[in-house]
């Protein structure tokens, strides 16, 4: 490993003055208002926000998405047309309408939630659907980007992602526009979890999901 | 190879000068350009303890560039424990050959990528496509340079300098769509139509990186269309290149860097998708390519290493006048604006010794940097570096020569300046570069005055003889109009 | 107090009467000032770019002229940011150090040092927008800057301009862009140079003021020459004149 040596060696050569690594303090953000933070950040990112859960939520999808054939269930709480164990291939999700997954985090100060190959099963069926609904606990809302990193998903998971609304882009003229290449909605629903569902406050470790490391 | 120099000041000229803009082009460049700098500072107003991030970002990076041997084997390590496949490459080609290697190994045709600055700087695109890889880039404002055959004007949005109407049109000739349509909604939609089937059945994606995390062994991609994801998790195959300098401790520092980097960018608290892989898609293959080109040269350099702390946010260039005015071609760079100013001369000292000229050093860009790269005061050292190694202009050259004689001999400087039009030349700003009389092409010169301060100095206030051209008038000129 | 006065080599050559301002402005603040007759210049346009070996005679004549004085002041942002931050083609000597330290631009002085509270003698019934260097901000720290907007609001040529009777000091948009002068940039990249300068005119005046007021003539010179190119109806004054009074 000719190259590896040679770049490891010329980066001991004469490396920068030597720097402590800094602690980072705990920032707070937001604090005790969470809901309403996080209400107020994903509005600013173009999401939506449902913050009293819909008593039969099928009929709200159906009522929210009346257009909508395919949808991708990965939680208890629904039947949808599909689950994400039915695609053999991950291209498939291409024509789900609706995914409906739980995110086990949710971020005040940025609006956004967390999703891992744990809730997805198949990655793909957050990015290529066209519509995402998110179940998240009020009470798994932290304040800052400091404090959603001390989740054990970031230290555990394959595929981790904070999505903070809906796909988009301002690459022409600058004009933000939606969506890009992802979901063109993306809506979060505050509830906790039911009983014998899959709660995002259960402790990783000992998961029987495909592609964990 | 006899590379001819990049004059940015002329491709600048090109740049204002353009009879096939609108007139209003420049101004509407200038000005989207510049809501990114306002929005960035909205940004950084709403968190209290912004300068504190700054300087936190900037400690954590220095911290990790002078122990970047040992944040490297531990990314490694970490890396290969999750099932991920790390390459080193020493240089571009290298690197521009492990992926062909991947790729052929896997006998692949068709790839799709998302944006990555790296590539850019490898030519990677162009290594594969000769080899008969089709190569698709999924970030729309990549895309739309692929499809023009130009190079990115801006680190984040590349086709930035680009009117709606020319996205419009260049689709119309490329996808057939309405050439009448240049809502951005639509061209977005064009995009997505034409480019999911690509994406569906690549096979293989690549993506770059803005974090490596060595502690974890995980690549972070920070963007707003969420291609990186699709490029990552459609395709069985996965491959990130990454250059060296992109390592970081852990995910408490990359905290840090996430509260920062789209805020500084765009004005964004956070982009649609921070996205952390850490191990390969079930079933599927991920290889991490480790990137030196330059990198570990530079981090030796005892001035210039501080630029290895950058970020890619694009904040120095949403702020720099000199960047808004010229856009971002004129540098005939990878990396264009301030930071492009302190990089590319690394990369070939000849080809961009003009660049640090191409600055009036106003500061701005330091102080906008999310990791405190001192910009401004680098690119003033790389102007002596260019003095000192002789990529000087022969008339640049001799004009210094006539300025220190003069200036550091005051009887030569009163005799030189107490004589009217002699005054115009004697400063180097006055001084005849390569263009006669540059000054005053678009602006009046000074009038001239009746007598020098020197001059009314000795005949109203000094002792002795005052010389023979003094007067006792007060000096005037034109300046209170 | 004993002050020495520093006219820089183009305040020298083009706008003499700003020299003469600041010397009768410090006179009428009970300052004895002694002007060094062999000054030249600072150094700045060769250090600037990047000629430090062309640039180490006119610093070390600079430091030979200056080095015997406590208070060394000059109307120029640029200049005493170059001399007090990058002195460097000059050999490092404790006279060189002591230059360095004792350098004030004039406004950093009438704040800092003379802590002065009015200026009964000046009246200026004029609207003006002031233009305060890049050198003035962010080299020598005379105002809060655009970058830093958690940062308290302050600015030491403005608490100045506000003391002077029936003086009304407009604000504009972009308030700390540049001007586009930055020395030999101005000559080597003119087309941008007078883009900016042009662009920073417009803005300037936006709100009616028809006086540009600066610590810094070698904006003000730069803007000048844009403004009479476009045939634009401007007054440029440096804010010493404005101080010391007779300018109106």
């Amino acid at each position: 490993m000719a190259a590896r040596e040679e770049i490891l060696t010329a980066v001991r050569q004469h490396p920068p003055p030597s720097r402590d690594l800094p602690q980072v303090p705990a920032f707070q953000g937001a604090g005790d208002r969470l809901v309403d933070e996080f209400v107020a950040a994903l509005e600013l990112i173009e999401g939506d926000c449902v913050v009293q859960p819909p008593s039969d939520l099928q009929s709200w999808l159906s009522e929210r998405f009346p257009e909508a054939k395919r949808i991708c269930s990965a939680v208890a709480e629904l039947e949808g047309t599909v689950t994400p164990e039915d695609f053999a291939d991950w291209n498939e999700p291409a024509d789900v309408d609706v995914t409906v997954v739980r995110s086990p985090l949710g971020v005040a100060e940025t609006g956004s939630i967390l999703v891992t190959e744990r809730e997805l099963r198949v990655n793909t069926i957050a990015t290529l659907a066209q519509h995402l609904v998110v179940l998240l606990d009020p009470a798994d809302l932290v304040p800052t980007i400091h404090q959603a990193y001390a989740h054990p998903s970031f230290q555990k998971a394959a595929y981790a992602v904070l999505l903070s609304g809906p796909s988009g882009t301002a690459d022409i003229g600058g004009v933000p526009v939606h969506p890009a290449q992802g979901a063109t909605t993306l809506t979060v629903i505050l509830s906790p979890p039911t009983d014998g569902g899959q709660g995002g406050t259960e402790a990783p470790g000992g998961s029987t999901n495909a592609g964990d490391p | 190879m006899n590379v001819k120099p990049v004059d940015q000041a002329r491709n600048a000229l090109a740049f204002l000068e353009d009879k096939d803009q609108t007139a209003s082009f420049h101004n509407l460049f200038d000005e989207g350009i510049w809501a990114l700098r306002e929005r960035r500072d909205a940004a950084a107003r709403e968190v209290p303890e912004w300068e504190q991030l700054r300087d936190l970002a900037s400690q954590i990076k220095e911290h990790t560039l002078s122990n970047l041997g040992d944040y490297l084997e531990l990314f490694e390590a970490n890396a290969r424990r999750n099932g991920v496949h790390v390459h080193w490459a020493r240089d571009g080609h290298e690197h521009n050959q492990i992926v062909l290697d991947i790729l052929a190994s896997h006998g692949v045709k068709q790839l799709v990528k998302s944006k990555s600055m790296l590539t850019e700087e490898c030519d990677t695109r162009a290594f594969l496509g000769r080899r008969g890889i089709e190569v698709t880039e999924t970030d729309l404002g990549e895309r739309i340079q692929q499809l023009d055959h130009q190079p990115p004007a801006h680190i984040i949005g590349p086709a930035a300098q680009k009117m709606p109407q020319d996205v419009a049109d260049l689709f119309h000739r490329v996808y057939g769509s309405d050439p009448q349509n240049a809502e951005p909604v639509y061209l977005a939609h064009v995009m997505r139509e034409h480019t999911r089937p690509v994406i569906l059945e690549a096979g293989a994606g690549m993506t770059g990186g803005n974090f490596a995390v060595a502690q974890t062994g995980a690549i972070v991609t920070v963007t707003e269309e969420g291609n990186a994801d699709l490029s990552a998790n459609v395709p069985k195959l996965r491959i990130c290149s990454v250059g060296i300098e992109k390592v970081i401790p852990g995910v408490e520092e990359l905290a840090v860097f996430i509260r920062l980097l789209a805020r500084s960018a765009l004005g964004m608290r956070i982009t649609q998708y921070t996205s952390h892989f850490a191990a390969p898609r079930a079933g599927g293959e991920m290889h991490i390519v480790l990137v030196d080109n330059g990198r570990s040269q530079r981090l030796s350099d005892e001035r210039f290493w501080p630029s290895l702390k950058c970020i890619r946010c694009g904040a120095c260039m949403n702020t720099c006048p000199v960047y808004r005015r010229s856009g971002g071609l004129s540098y005939g760079a990878t990396y264009m604006g301030p930071i492009g100013i302190i990089m590319m001369p690394s990369y070939d000292l000849h080809r961009y010794h003009e660049l640090p000229f191409s600055s009036t050093i106003n500061g701005s860009c330091s102080n906008v940097c999310p990791v405190e790269i001192d910009i401004h005061e680098q690119i003033y050292d790389w102007r002596e570096e260019m003095s000192a190694k002789g990529e000087y202009s022969v008339t640049k050259k001799a004009a210094m020569r006539v300025a220190d004689a003069v200036l550091s001999n005051p009887k030569a400087y009163r005799a030189a300046s107490e004589v009217g039009e002699t005054a115009m030349r004697v400063l180097p700003h006055f001084a005849i570069y390569n263009r006669l009389n540059a000054w005053g092409r678009r602006r009046d010169v000074p009038s001239p005055v009746t007598q020098t301060f020197h001059q009314w100095w000795a005949r109203n206030r000094g002792d002795g003889v005052p010389p023979a051209d003094a007067s006792s008038e007060r000096p005037s000129s034109e300046t209170s109009g | 107090m004993r002050v020495a006065l520093v006219v820089p080599c183009y305040v020298d050559m083009f706008f003499p009467e700003v020299g003469v301002a600041t010397l009768e402005l410090l006179e009428k603040l009970g300052v004895e000032v002694e002007y060094p007759f062999d000054q030249t210049c600072c150094g700045q346009p060769m250090a600037n770019s990047g000629a430090a070996k062309q640039a180490r005679a006119t610093e070390e004549l600079f430091v030979r002229n200056f080095a015997g004085y406590e208070h060394i002041v000059a109307p120029s942002g640029s200049c005493v940011h170059h001399i007090r931050n990058k002195f460097t083609a000059a050999e490092d000597t404790p006279e060189r150090r002591h230059v360095s330290e004792h350098v004030w631009d004039l406004p950093e002085f009438l704040c800092d040092v003379l802590k002065v509270q009015e200026f009964p003698w000046a009246e200026f019934p004029h609207e003006v927008a002031l233009h305060v260097s890049c050198s003035a901000i962010r080299g020598l720290n005379q105002q809060t800057m655009s970058e830093r907007p958690n940062d308290a609001w302050f600015s030491k040529p403005r608490s100045l301009l506000e003391k002077v009777k029936g003086i009304s000091i407009l604000d504009y948009e972009r308030r700390d862009e540049c001007c586009g002068f930055g020395g030999t940039f101005a000559v080597t990249e003119e087309a941008v140079s007078a883009a900016m300068g042009n662009d920073k005119l417009e803005r300037l005046g936006a709100n009616g003021a028809r006086y540009i007021v600066s610590g810094d003539m070698s904006c003000l010179m730069h803007l000048q020459g844009c403004a009479h190119r476009n045939r634009e109806d401007f007054h440029f004054l440096h804010i010493a004149q404005v101080l010391n009074g007779g300018a109106a």
